[in-house]
């Protein structure tokens, strides 16, 4: 396999291996707050069963998490040597900051883990409400740090060497707003349908306990909200996208030509060898609106960018259109439950919007890791848009195959040992009510 | 340009937090030796002991490896590059150690307790805690022997010799010896009230201590031929001798306060000897970071940068220090 495709498979399986591991990170920390809080302000026991159960999977999950985002951190060297020495000093800022974070949130995880008899009530809820707080921070330190790649900025180039190093520019460069927005709440959004669709299929199969009537209850609140705000935030990042990188949004919508009063096309396969697509569904003007807010706007297709530098353009294009798809499932799915919860009505009372939230599930995941796709992949041929490509940063060491496929056997197992141990946590949860 | 002073500062810093995680994390490694090692009436006692220790701790321990990381590429992105490329076998092999190690310690605690299933999941963490102290040590030791050039010839030549020769086989056996002392003698203050585990625990501390001290001079020996310019820092520069003195010290007082059961003296002692060998390696090779040619200044980020960091770390160690302070008075206060 050639070293630099063996590297990018590597990175690519790496990111999209820990992703997972990062927004449980994110996202399961609120939940456990939140149950405990529900217990001392309630009294309710089945609180406090679901805030010890929900530490537990945490616990499997985090570590997992902390140790492939430190093969993450030494992986950016191990392949990208020549990125790393390039775009150390502008952007370690943010891994400092991140480290700073993660240091935190590792700290008052074990505290709230292993001391629910060690300290007091009062210090355990804030030993949680820390873990997620700096499990929030240290995800958009790292996005800032990604966002960087997409639209650098805080330094000069000159004679080929970074000068002019401005941190703070290159911290706040321009897409690390929508970028950082986006994953936020995507991490909600994919984390409260995790554990809202595993407590729904358990609420199909078995009889209504209070536990998994409250588990799915917690779940939604963080899930809902998140869902129904990531298509405004979508349209933010969209917006930015068409300004900031359009061969990114050209390569997305799989525009091959230039347009004035630009369609949107759902679905659809692209074919850049002829510049076509197939079988899309065409809304007129509806990207030059989506994109610009307005229905006459010229949007840059591909023809703006040297045929040499454009991404693979069926891979951006239908990984968006995958993310796209799921997050409006989500985002209608959550308008459902928003209006069934203000009417007043139990969610658990209908199978059939159970049976939907169960299919949603996995859902977030997913549109996370297609929209991973979108933001990597499209950003390609370049490392750092348009001033360090890929293939320029990839390591001088041969046989990268070799660690490639080392750590693909490595991560099998690991997702196959994790998935094994939720199953186990999951299945010995109590099927009927344990606390009335 | 880069600033002199601050790049030597926050050099000191990184080895600071190196520091920090050969004696947390580092021990945490030299539990699950032990745990391997487990034997007698005592076994399972001694296992469960080793993960009472270790639990609520080992990430918070593992992140300052992270921390010192980061800051290299910010600070020294031409050290951390040439490192990256000429030692990626051993560091990947490291990274497999760290995930196997820490992900098997946690799956052990959360599956089933059937024995079967507890020795599979403690022999993944324990072989883990094993190779990875001794390929760390491994890296670590081909830094000093001045030979992570930027490759040049065959496959051999740059990617492997650099970092498997007699001398740093030397030092991945001393880290992993180091990090065996330090954990058995945390462990006997650990063990508490129970004199029993605290003996089995002492016992061992005092062969790990008389392994590693053989095993450093071994090192130096090798370190003639194997790394001339740290031999030389060593035996024959200005502070050789007050190293060896405080280091000499450090090892005699730990192992008289294990013979006299006052452990925490030499938990003081075991930690003071593991430092004074890390920093005999930075002293001799001050002030280069990647001998022969990359140096705290030529391999130093613009000074901007280095400010900026500096600030940040300021302002990370006033929310870090106080948090780990808080928890290990709640999990260590007694110990």
């Amino acid at each position: 396999m050639h070293d630099l495709l063996a590297a990018r498979g590597q990175m690519a399986m790496s990111l999209g291996f820990h992703i997972i591991f990062a927004v449980v990170g994110i996202g399961m920390p609120v939940l456990m707050v939140l149950a405990e809080w529900r217990w001392r302000r309630t009294g309710e026991s089945v609180y406090l069963e679901l805030a010890r159960r929900w530490a537990r999977g945490t616990a499997i999950l985090f570590a997992v998490g902390a140790v492939s985002g430190t093969v993450l951190s030494f992986e950016l060297g191990l392949l990208w040597p020549r990125f790393m020495a390039f775009a150390g000093p502008v952007i370690g800022m943010p891994f400092s900051l991140e480290g700073f974070a993660f240091f935190t949130e590792a700290i008052f995880l074990g505290i709230y883990l292993y001391g629910w008899e060690r300290v007091s009530r009062r210090a355990h809820l804030l030993a949680g409400v820390a873990v997620a707080v700096s499990g929030v921070a240290s995800g958009i330190f790292v996005v800032m740090a990604n966002a960087w790649m997409n639209t650098p900025a805080g330094f000069r180039m000159a004679a080929g060497r970074v000068v002019s190093v401005d941190p703070l520019a290159a911290l706040f460069n321009p897409a690390a707003f929508q970028q950082t927005l986006h994953m936020t709440l995507a991490a909600f959004v994919a984390t409260g349908f995790a554990v809202a669709g595993i407590h729904a299929a358990l609420l199909l199969r078995g009889p209504a306990t209070p536990f998994h009537r409250a588990a799915l209850g917690l779940a939604l609140l963080v899930a809902v909200p998140a869902a129904i705000l990531q298509p405004l935030s979508g349209d933010i990042s969209a917006r930015a996208v068409a300004r900031q990188q359009p061969a990114k949004l050209a390569a997305l919508e799989a525009l091959f030509t230039t347009t004035t009063g630009a369609p949107l096309t759902i679905g659809g396969l692209p074919d850049a060898a002829d510049g076509t697509m197939r079988f899309g569904l065409r809304i007129p003007y509806g990207l030059s609106l989506l994109a610009f807010h307005d229905p006459a706007a010229r949007v840059a297709g591909l023809d703006q960018v040297p045929r040499a530098d454009w991404p693979p353009v069926a891979i951006v294009h239908l990984a968006f259109q995958a993310m796209v798809g799921l997050g409006t499932f989500l985002a209608l799915l959550s308008l459902v439950i928003a209006w069934r919860t203000w009417r007043r009505r139990p969610i658990a009372g209908s199978r059939g919007l159970l049976r939907a939230i169960a299919i949603a599930g996995p859902c977030g995941f997913l549109a996370i890791e297609a929209g991973w796709t979108v933001t990597e992949v499209g950003r390609q041929p370049w490392i750092i848009t348009g001033i360090l490509r890929t293939r320029d940063a990839v390591t001088p060491m041969p046989g990268i195959a070799v660690p490639f496929a080392l750590f693909t056997l490595l991560y099998i197992g690991l997702a196959a040992a994790v998935v094994w141990l939720l199953y186990r946590q999951i299945v010995r949860m109590p099927a009927a009510a344990p606390h009335g | 340009m880069a600033d002199p002073t601050l790049a030597v500062v926050l050099a000191g810093v990184i080895m600071v937090a190196l520091n920090a995680y050969a004696l947390l994390g580092g021990a945490d490694f030299g539990g699950g030796v032990w745990d391997l090692l487990a034997s007698g009436p005592r076994r399972q006692r001694q296992r469960d002991l080793i993960a009472h220790a270790i639990a609520p701790i080992w990430e918070a321990n593992h992140v300052w490896l992270i921390l010192a990381v980061v800051l290299l590429f910010t600070c020294f992105p031409a050290a951390f590059a040439r490192i990256a490329i000429v030692l990626h076998i051993p560091l990947s092999l490291v990274l497999v150690g760290i995930v196997l190690r820490g992900s098997a310690f946690t799956f052990r605690s959360y599956d089933s307790r059937r024995d079967a299933v507890q020795r599979r999941w403690g022999a993944v963490f324990s072989g883990a805690s094993i190779i990875t102290p001794l390929l760390l040590g491994t890296a670590v030791g081909a830094l000093a022997t001045g030979r992570v050039r930027a490759p040049a010839g065959s496959f051999a030549a740059g990617f492997i010799r650099p970092w498997l020769a007699p001398f740093t086989i030397a030092t991945g056996v001393l880290a992993l010896a180091l990090f065996a002392f330090l954990a058995a003698v945390y462990l006997t203050v650990e063990a508490g009230d129970d004199r029993e585990l605290a003996d089995d625990f002492r016992r061992r501390a005092i062969g790990a201590a008389i392994a590693a001290m053989m095993v450093a001079g071994g090192t130096l020996l090798v370190a003639r031929r194997g790394a001339p310019m740290m031999h030389a820092g060593l035996t024959s520069s200005r502070w050789a001798l007050p190293l060896h003195a405080g280091a000499t010290l450090a090892a005699v007082g730990t192992l008289g306060a294990l013979a006299l059961r006052r452990f925490r003296l030499a938990r003081i002692g075991a930690a003071g000897f593991v430092s004074l060998v890390i920093w005999g390696w930075a002293v001799a090779q001050f002030p280069l970071i990647v001998p022969p040619d990359l140096s705290v200044l030529n391999a130093a980020a613009p000074a901007t940068t280095l400010r900026f960091i500096a600030l940040g770390l300021v302002a990370g160690a006033a929310v870090l220090l106080p948090s780990l302070v808080y928890l290990f008075r709640i999990f260590k206060a007694s110990a």
